[in-house]
């Protein structure tokens, strides 16, 4: 019961809350293909020919008004970040003190630990996965910016990544210099890690194989039905695993993103205790039986019922 | 022990309750007085006869004066007790040497025997004046009526559970060379001499004497006492030689040398002259027809395992509450396998498969016939349990057994039944062919009685109940015949008790009188199987319900068992975040009073109904943690399906779930708070968040992973909402049912705490 009552009210409020947000999400990783590379194979090979260009351009319908700021994410699904031997291929020690890190200190990050025999900074696959699309917004032509800057956890930026330049980093060769495909995006060698705020937001991992990371923000309002031109640079592959991209704008509110399940989940709970609150008392009203009376000890009943 | 009751030469004297009696006898005789009346002060109450004190005042040499005085003597001989001098050293301390008759200055004497019955005997003959003052293996010095007189020991035959006497032959002051026995009525008895093979002055009236013996050996076994039966004899030289032959002949031989002792006693134990019996009462300890019909409400079952007469053992049972008047008895005393057989068969018969119906029943010529209907017989055979007798500080022996179910067939009657069987039928009884037959008689009586029970047959008995049933047995016991029985049983609970520690050392529990038994079982036994079993099942559930939820996210991290929760959490999960509100738990719960316990005896028996743990309960405990380990995995699945969530903030919302969640658990489920209590759980809660932000601020190499994840997933409303939610829906079924079951199907343990708490 009083379950119940607590409950409910949360629930609307978080229901409330879901509802308010307003989100846009567009999957686009076959779009981006031109439309004769029909098989998965054919866009796998597309994907990874780096001598064309990639740009796609998707319009984009706000449904309702946006109020600032507005975030930008890429959603990855199918993609498993949370692996065992994805999670381990990393060197925090690195990403803190750079070349301080020994050849021991990067071990785990087999087989992204050296590039000709010289240390890759930052090493690991999950660096070298890095997600390269971009994407950029116009309104009836007028750039409308994103901002990159505070996307990542400020104690990420200050505690695990140092001051610390890349090096050596596979992705920043010219393709297939070395006879073997980049991974994702390269590194600006001129820019320190902590620094690199995409490259900040990708390490720290997620935990489902559907995820969402940040992109960016817009600092403005978007008013209802504008037409929103997204440019993506469709880059990443995600068709050997036929994993799907979105990009999702969305706003937010004080319980985060849009989604029901709390709200949902709190008034069904709310609503269950409440009906079996009832249920117990009219049960207990039609069937009364004292507290603590002895008389209904099991030895107390025998002679009566025998 | 005490020694109530002399038969001597046909004569039977009772120890006076008048306690102005008491020294009567020793008016005449100074030296003993002094020394025995300072020795002897916890056994200076033996109460004295005064005829028999007048019959030892007369100095004429008349034949009841000399049988009185062959009487004393041998009960202040024919022992193994060693007199002990005691005497307080300036630094208070006690200091104990054997004692030495060459030193004058004894001040106080006590007597230290393997049996108690023997120090009884002892005590009894000092206060007739007859006081044991020394005891080497070459002579004995006794103080008789104030007289030193040292005997001559020339050879010893302890008893043994075949010839069931002991004797001593001793050379007399004056040169006589005397054979004393004392031993077991049925094997003493034997021996006697009949008149016409007599040579004593005595022997004329032998037959009147065995008479008058065995009628009040009859009487004394009736009250509850344990009988012996003293007899002596004279050897002539030649008798004395033949002996001494055989007996250096067995004391040198190496390999036979118990069989030659035996044919030695044989040889001097025969033609004995009967002087009279002994009458000594096993005092029952405090309690203990409280405590057996406290074990028996709560549906244990008692049977007595006892050395003693049959006689004996009903007496000690009627007075301890075994037995009761309205108890129909079932007495199986056969001789020989075939008629054991066809007793038990026609008990069975009669009992086991016909109800309603009064019988006699007949065994081997005796008959014994009682019966009632009782009020409310249990349904449920539940356990059973031997015990034995006790004086005031003895028992025999003791088992209990309890068991869960009902044994549909076998106790389907309105009366209560009593099996008494002796040793001699019980040999035949356990042969394998007998046993299933005498089991199903056992277990179909509320009481058994095994009397003249050599100690492996104790054992035998216990574990027939052990291959049988399922039941749990329970041994108790206080003498060194009961070490086998006690170390046979499942639980053996020794008595340290003047029988020494034998019992004690074989036990797992020892105790010191047998009403702590109630205690034992009802209160700690009761309170432990409730803890034992609840925590049974909670560490399964603790356990199983993280890694359940470590599964989970396996599927969803393509099968790689990636963990999300940081290595160091899934250490100190059991180490510190479960660990104390279990222990504290394990150890302090108590879901009622030892007052309501003992009220109520038949709480007992929800350890017999396995209400705290079985298989079913695993399985729905295992159904609950299932359903937890969902709920804690899916509700911040559900949550966090399209978000920015990353492995390690997810992890620290599932370990602080979890850990929230299995100590709310336990709380639920607490029935007996204290402050310790209190602090074990929420300080775990506590402690938890303190080492989940502790974890998250360390800069080591391993640990850099996990840096300042709590400070930013906890800082959304997600994370609180989420636990909540969590804890809410994954306790949910199992407070409704538990409550409903308590509301609506309560146990007796539910009903006697609601009276507890209401009564404050």
């Amino acid at each position: 019961m009083v379950v119940g009552v607590i409950f409910i009210p949360i629930g609307i409020a978080a229901l409330l809350a879901s509802r308010s947000v307003v989100e846009i999400i567009d999957e686009y990783q076959t779009a981006c293909i031109p439309s004769n590379y029909t098989s998965n194979d054919q866009r796998v090979q597309y994907i990874q020919d780096f001598t064309t260009d990639k740009i796609c351009t998707r319009l984009l319908t706000v449904p309702k008004y946006m109020k600032k700021p507005i975030f930008v994410y890429y959603q990855l699904e199918n993609y498993y970040q949370n692996h065992r031997r994805y999670v381990k291929s990393r060197s925090d020690k690195q990403l803190l003190y750079g070349e301080g890190a020994s050849l021991a200190d990067t071990e785990t990050c087999k087989p992204k630990q050296l590039l000709d025999d010289q240390p890759i900074i930052p090493c690991g696959l999950i660096a070298w996965s890095l997600f390269n699309d971009t994407y950029s917004f116009t309104i009836s032509g007028n750039a409308v910016p994103v901002n990159k800057k505070g996307i990542s956890w400020k104690s990420d930026r200050y505690h695990k990544f140092g001051n610390v330049y890349p090096e050596n980093f596979p992705n920043n060769l010219p393709n297939n210099e070395n006879g073997s495909l980049i991974g994702g995006s390269s590194l600006d060698l001129n820019v320190p890690l902590n620094e690199q705020e995409d490259l900040i937001v990708w390490m720290r991992t997620a935990a489902l194989p559907t995820f969402r990371k940040l992109y960016g923000r817009i600092e403005q309002d978007l008013k209802a039905h504008t037409q929103l031109t997204a440019q993506i640079n469709n880059n990443y592959n995600t068709y050997s695993f036929r994993g799907k991209k979105k990009l999702v704008l969305s706003t937010t509110s004080w319980l985060g993103g849009k989604n029901d399940f709390l709200g949902v989940a709190y008034i069904t709970v709310g609503t269950v205790s409440i009906f079996l609150g009832l249920a117990f008392f009219i049960v207990q009203w039609k069937y009364p039986r004292p507290l603590g009376d002895i008389s209904y000890l099991s030895w107390n009943q025998k002679p009566a019922t025998s | 022990m005490e020694f109530r009751f002399a038969s001597i030469f046909g004569e039977n004297y009772e120890s006076a309750d008048d306690p102005e009696e008491t020294f009567a006898s020793h008016e005449n005789e100074p030296t003993t007085e002094s020394t025995v009346g300072v020795s002897w002060k916890p056994k200076a109450g033996v109460k004295v006869d005064r005829r028999l004190v007048q019959v030892l005042k007369e100095s004429t040499s008349s034949l009841q004066r000399s049988m009185v005085h062959d009487y004393l003597l041998t009960l202040a001989a024919c022992n193994t007790v060693v007199p002990t001098r005691i005497k307080l050293t300036s630094s208070g301390n006690l200091e104990m040497e054997v004692a030495n008759a060459a030193d004058d200055e004894i001040q106080l004497v006590e007597y230290q025997g393997e049996s108690p019955d023997e120090q009884a005997l002892v005590a009894a003959a000092a206060s007739y004046g007859y006081t044991l003052v020394e005891r080497t293996s070459d002579y004995i010095v006794i103080d008789v009526l104030g007289q030193r007189m040292t005997f001559e020991l020339l050879g010893i035959h302890e008893f043994d559970s075949i010839r069931k006497c002991m004797s001593l032959i001793v050379k007399c002051p004056n040169g006589q060379v005397k054979v004393l026995v004392k031993g077991a009525d049925s094997a003493v008895l034997k021996k006697i001499a009949l008149s016409e093979k007599t040579t004593h002055i005595a022997g004329e009236r032998q037959a009147q004497v065995l008479l008058d013996t065995q009628m009040h050996l009859g009487m004394y076994s009736n009250q509850g006492l344990r009988t012996l039966v003293v007899g002596v004899r004279e050897l002539s030289d030649s008798e004395f030689t033949n002996w001494q032959r055989l007996y250096a002949k067995a004391n040198a031989s190496v390999s036979e040398r118990a069989t030659l002792l035996q044919e030695a006693a044989q040889a001097v134990e025969n033609d004995l002259i009967l002087l009279g019996a002994t009458g000594i009462e096993d005092k029952l300890q405090d309690g203990v027809p409280e405590t057996i019909s406290t074990l028996r409400d709560a549906r244990i079952k008692v049977w007595v395992l006892t050395g003693d007469k049959q006689e004996t053992a009903i007496s000690i049972g009627f007075s301890c509450a075994l037995l009761t008047p309205d108890m129909q008895q079932i007495i199986i005393n056969a001789s020989d396998k075939q008629q054991c057989h066809d007793a038990i068969k026609a008990a069975k018969e009669a009992y086991v498969q016909v109800e309603n119906r009064y019988w006699t029943f007949r065994a081997s010529g005796r008959i014994y016939d009682f019966e009632t209907e009782l009020p409310g017989s249990p349904e449920k055979v539940t356990e059973l349990s031997t015990r034995p007798f006790l004086q005031r500080m003895k028992l025999e022996s003791f088992r209990s057994i309890n068991s869960s179910r009902a044994d549909s067939g076998r106790s389907r009657h309105d009366r209560l039944l009593a099996l008494i069987i002796d040793g001699n039928s019980l040999a035949h009884a356990l042969d394998k062919d007998l046993e299933q037959e005498l089991f199903d008689l056992a277990t179909a009586c509320q009481v058994v009685i095994c009397c003249r029970v050599a100690p492996l047959q104790k054992a035998g008995i216990v574990s027939l109940v052990k291959r049988k049933s399922k039941e749990m047995t329970l041994a108790i016991g206080d003498g060194a015949n009961d070490v086998s029985m006690i170390q046979m049983a499942d639980v053996g609970v020794g008595l340290s008790g003047q029988e020494g520690r034998q019992a004690v050392l074989a036990s797992d529990f020892a105790m010191g009188q047998f009403r702590f038994l109630q205690r034992l079982l009802l209160i700690h036994g009761h309170l432990n199987y409730r803890r034992l079993g609840y925590m049974v099942l909670y560490n399964f559930y603790r356990n199983a319900v993280l890694v359940m939820l470590l599964f989970w996210y396996t599927l969803y991290t393509a099968f790689s068992t990636s963990p999300a929760i940081t290595q160091w959490s899934l250490v100190l999960y059991t180490v510190i975040y479960t660990s104390v509100p279990t222990i504290v738990v394990a150890i302090m719960d108590r879901n009622l009073s030892p007052q309501t316990l003992l009220k109520y005896p038949g709480l007992y028996k929800s350890g017999q109904q396995n209400e705290s743990y079985s298989r079913l309960l695993f399985w729905l405990t295992m159904l609950d943690t299932l359903w937890q380990s969902l709920v804690l995995f899916y509700v911040p699945y559900l949550t966090f399906r399209h978000s920015t969530i990353d492995t390690w903030s997810i992890g620290s919302i599932w370990i602080i779930s979890v850990v929230i969640l299995v100590n709310l658990h336990l709380a639920m489920d607490v029935e007996h708070y204290t402050w310790i209590t209190h602090l074990a759980i929420w300080g775990s809660i506590v402690a938890t968040y303190i080492c989940l932000i502790a974890l998250d601020l360390l800069t080591d190499d391993d640990s850099l992973v996990y840096y300042g994840t709590i400070f930013n997933i906890a800082g959304t409303a997600s994370y609180w909402l989420d636990i909540f939610l969590i804890i809410v829906i994954a306790l949910l079924p199992r407070f409704v049912v538990k409550l409903v079951k308590q509301k609506f199907w309560p146990s007796d343990v539910d009903i006697a705490r609601e009276e507890e708490i209401l009564k404050g």
